[in-house]
């Protein structure tokens, strides 16, 4: 049956392809740096040096709604209302900072407060991109900015673990609690029980001091502490060794004890402190470079990372979001004569970048460890993902949501593991763990712990739950498209627009048919 | 489970297609051996929008008569939710959506119009924007990852077998009839094959010489953090498909397919990248929701789907090999999956569909079909070289 020929595209693709339908970017530039922490600020400095076209993007300050649902850090409820005055902050952060001074003279075009979403590269089924861009947005708009060059430099952010009164104000990470303090001193609380005794913990203790905090003690799972903590034991704090935290005990207002349990006895003891630091271990932040396209590994410390080798055309990782440890300045600057080179400067020999881990180098078991004794002291009704409100219980017995009402008994996690590998992503889809508004920042990794323990396989076992874009959680008013193809919006169709997909079945092969044709749709 | 390499029926493909109709075969007693290459669900099954209002479909009738009743015959939650709301912003979509509802009503199906306040104070999300919508009594959508699931499992309660992380690469003829399958596994022997796996399904058929013309397309979605629970979860409009979970997030998709290469027998690359698209759909879903601007986005996510020149779906017995079964839902076989597997348990046992006419979704239809369909549709990736306009002309659609 012949009716009129449907309608193509200029390049061949029919008419409701995506085609080259894709706006042209807002912006452009040669090299896109994303993160102005330390590695981020010294690459951008580099190449700027070097007379490199950058742009350097920091979603700090962030806006007030993103701090309050705890992204990218573990903010805790812990800040001032100074947080809420976004112009305030952007001035305390230049204050603070003063290697923006320095980028802005070297005629870097620094652009704070502003939120990478995405990050697009054409790769395996994906041709049809105008060209690689990253999707930037502010609290108004959203727009794309090409780039020759991208360094992905976003750093790290907190290992969270939830406990019995986790979501009282005042449970805080150690980079969520630094950020409010160093960034923009909009911190309220006064008094720290700090939980680890590794590096990040000491550091976190020793900033504590230095700005006139009180810190009650560092309570650490094994039985002696994970760095040099005498000067802080100097200074008078307690490192209770030993102990894993059975709850954080408080009121809507917030933490007034943490609650310790003994991991050989049991027995508990209280610490009164307004403020509970996580600071047990970070995580890089990768999920922009999955989102660009970069395979990620697992590295010998217990963390996804971006492979180099195999990165997506243009994208280049620097800093923590590289690998935790070592100098993130020298990696920056590293990674910043890599990319001079390939754009065709001279470069002299570059400075090497040592990655010395931060963590300990058992980190998986050292997170293990904590993971269990928090089971022990807490037991399985513990929430582990607080946006989707499903306790440990139910990641290991692979529940349905509580809104679906009954309970399923015949599945779990032994039951899965019969039919394959225990898998994040899709334990996600059964209990929705992870799939909440923050965008599972506060339970991915110890849900993967959960899961680990559940199917009894080592933690570098469990595959990394995919990322997805908008990596930040971004209103809908924000991200629409400001500016659309016309193209785009004379070739929508919401589904395929094929002409008969949607005749019904009794007029095929009849008049109606043709009569019919490209008229119906499918909803 | 089991590790005899034999079943009485392989399905290839633990999609919605391949897992309903092994659900449909077990629960009768035949022996059911599911292959799939990666988990249950992982392709198009577990990433699309949930629709299940199919009214173009000789099985429409029984996907309405099915879903009402699927979450007590599978004995696991599907977040079935009945009816559809489709919003029109111009007097146009509203005569358009009327349209339908009239084809629908034809078939016995009842609809009702609203007007804009009538609307709004049914879909307290929609803005000064509305003209008007239909209100279809019928239809509904559920919960694509959970339906799958629910599949599997209790395919598996009635004994059925389920063999992830198995890739096919051939099927295997002696004397005109289907006896097996190559797999990364080794062989496994059938009396009886289903082939449902998707836009694998005709690299599998080329394995012996069998021609199935379709072409794979990634499309994409986004959903939004939660949001008090609507009256109606399914509603559509301004060139979006989807729906409010039971959860209460917004999942909606709609607009530009990326067409891709052809995809080999054993599955090439699992890439499912989406794209700055999101921007476009959150233009449109803005404005079909005004009161949700401040909603987040919480994530993005793209499938992958296969078409057929018609856009219809193949669901046949082959004359020859006559124990192989071959369908391929043609981008639209979510919501049809309940009445896909009865059909397809029909057609192996009984070498006929028992409840409808589906004689015109066969093979045979393509036997004339330029090869050169592709290119001549449009349906080639972007960037390849454009189809001369003779070509364009002469496309047969
Ligand atoms: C974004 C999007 C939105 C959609 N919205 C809707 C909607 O609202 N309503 C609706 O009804 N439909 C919708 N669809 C279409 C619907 O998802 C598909 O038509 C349906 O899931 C097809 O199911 P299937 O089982 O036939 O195929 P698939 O889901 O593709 O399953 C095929 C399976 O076969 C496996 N396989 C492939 N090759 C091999 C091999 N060699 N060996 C072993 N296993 C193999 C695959 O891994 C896969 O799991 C949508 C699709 C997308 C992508």
């Amino acid at each position: 049956m012949e009716d009129e020929a449907p309608r193509h595209d200029e390049d061949g693709t029919d008419f409701h392809a995506i085609g080259a339908k894709h706006a042209a970017v807002a912006e452009s530039v040669e090299l896109l740096v994303i993160g102005a922490g330390e590695a981020g600020l010294a690459a951008a400095i580099e190449a700027a040096r070097a007379g490199v076209q950058v742009m350097l993007v920091d979603e700090n300050p962030l806006g007030a709604g993103l701090v309050g649902m705890d992204v990218p850090l573990l903010f805790g409820n812990r800040w001032t209302a100074a947080v809420q005055n976004q112009g305030r902050m952007t001035e305390q952060l230049l204050a603070t900072n003063p290697g923006l001074e320095e980028a802005f003279e070297l005629g870097v075009d620094v652009r704070l407060g502003t939120y990478a979403w995405g990050a697009f590269v054409a790769g395996p089924n994906l041709k049809s991109l105008p060209g690689p861009a990253v999707g930037l947005a502010d609290e108004a708009r959203s727009w794309l900015c090409g780039f020759k060059h991208l360094i992905i430099a976003t750093g790290a952010r907190d290992l969270v673990y939830s406990f019995a009164g986790f979501e009282t104000p005042g449970v805080i990470g150690a980079l969520g609690f630094s950020s409010l303090l160093t960034r923009y001193e909009a911190f309220n609380g006064h008094r720290l029980v700090i939980l680890g005794s590794g590096d990040l913990a000491v550091q976190t203790a020793t900033l504590a001091f230095n700005r006139g905090l009180e810190v009650a003690a560092l309570v650490e799972v094994r039985s002696a502490p994970q760095a040099d903590v005498s000067a802080l034991v100097a200074r008078g704090v307690e490192v209770i060794t030993g102990h894993a935290i059975q709850e954080a005990r408080g009121t809507a207002e917030g933490v007034a004890s943490a609650i310790l349990a003994d991991v050989g006895s049991g027995n508990q003891r209280a610490v009164s402190c307004d403020t509970i630091v996580l600071a047990i271990g970070a995580v890089p932040v990768v999920e922009l470079a999955d989102v660009a396209g970069a395979r990620l590994r697992r590295s010998d410390a217990g963390a996804y990372v971006p492979t180099v080798e195999n990165a997506p055309d243009g994208v280049f990782f620097a800093g923590d979001c590289a690998g935790l440890g070592g100098d993130a300045a020298v990696d920056g600057r590293v990674i910043a004569r890599s990319v001079m080179r390939s754009l065709g400067h001279e470069v002299t020999a570059a400075e090497p970048s040592v990655r010395t881990p931060l963590a300990p180098a058992d980190t998986d078991a050292y997170h293990m460890e904590w993971m269990r004794a928090l089971i022990a002291a807490g037991g399985l009704d513990v929430v582990a993902c607080s946006c989707e409100e499903v306790t440990r219980r139910d990641v290991l017995t692979v529940q349905p949501p509580r809104y679906l009402g009954a309970p399923i008994d015949r599945r779990d996690i032994s039951t899965l593991t019969q039919d394959g590998p225990v898998n994040q992503d899709q334990i996600k889809r059964l209990t929705r763990a992870c799939m909440g508004p923050c965008q599972a920042r506060r339970c991915r990794e110890q849900v993967a712990m959960l899961l680990a323990i559940g199917a009894d396989v080592p933690l570098a076992q469990v595959a990394l739950a995919g990322y997805r874009a908008p990596v930040r959680p971004l209103p809908l008013g924000v991200l629409a498209a400001a500016d659309e193809s016309p193209e785009m919006a004379e070739g929508w169709n919401v589904w395929f627009g094929i002409r008969k997909q949607w005749i019904p079945y009794a007029d095929i092969g009849t008049e109606r048919e043709i009569d019919r044709a490209g008229r119906m749709m499918h909803f | 489970m089991s590790d005899r390499k034999a079943a009485s029926v392989i399905i290839i493909g633990g999609g919605v297609t391949g897992l309903s109709a092994a659900w449909w075969l077990a629960r009768e007693g035949v022996d059911v051996l599911v292959i799939e290459k990666g988990i249950v669900g992982w392709e198009a099954s577990g990433r699309n929008g949930g629709g299940c209002t199919h009214y173009q479909s000789p099985l429409f009738d029984e996907e309405q008569r099915l879903w009402p009743q699927m979450d007590e015959l599978l004995g696991y939650p599907t977040e079935y939710r009945r009816e559809r709301v489709i919003i029109a912003l111009t007097q146009a979509q509203l005569a358009q959506y009327q349209d339908h509802g009239d084809i629908c009503k034809g078939m016995g199906y009842h609809y009702d119009i609203l007007d804009a306040k009538q609307t709004r104070s049914l879909v307290p999300l929609a803005g000064d924007n509305v003209v008007g919508a239909v209100h279809y009594r019928f239809g509904g959508q559920a919960n694509p990852q959970r339906t799958v699931q629910a599949y599997a499992w209790a395919a598996q309660d009635h004994g059925a077998r389920i063999l992830q992380h198995t890739a096919v690469s051939s099927l295997v003829m002696e004397g005109g009839h289907i006896k097996a399958v190559e797999t990364d596994r080794g062989r496994f022997d059938c009396d009886h094959l289903v082939l449902a796996a998707g836009p694998q399904t005709a690299a599998l058929l080329e394995t012996i010489g069998i021609y199935l013309p379709m072409a794979p397309a990634r499309a994409e979605m986004i959903v939004t953090e939660p949001l008090p629970l609507m009256a109606i979860g399914g509603v559509d409009g301004n060139g979006l498909y989807g729906r409010q979970t039971l959860r209460g997030n917004l999942a909606y998709g709609g607009g530009p397919h990326e067409w891709l290469e052809d995809t080999p027998a054993i599955g090439g690359s699992t890439a499912r990248p989406s794209t700055q698209l999101l921007q476009n759909l959150s233009k449109r879903l803005v404005e079909l929701f005004p009161k949700a601007a401040h909603v987040r986005v919480i994530r993005s996510w793209a499938g992958i789907i296969e078409n057929t020149p018609d856009g219809r779906p193949v669901i046949e017995r082959l004359r020859e090999p006559d124990n192989l079964i071959v369908t391929t839902m043609s981008s639209v076989g979510f919501g049809l999956s309940p009445a896909t597997g009865h059909a397809i348990r029909d057609l192996v046992m009984e070498g006929r569909c028992s409840f409808a006419d589906i004689d015109k979704l066969g093979l045979d239809r393509f036997s004339n079909l330029p090869r050169d369909w592709r290119e001549r549709q449009g349906w080639v990736p972007s960037g390849v070289s454009a189809a001369t306009t003779t070509q364009r002309n002469a496309a047969i659609l």
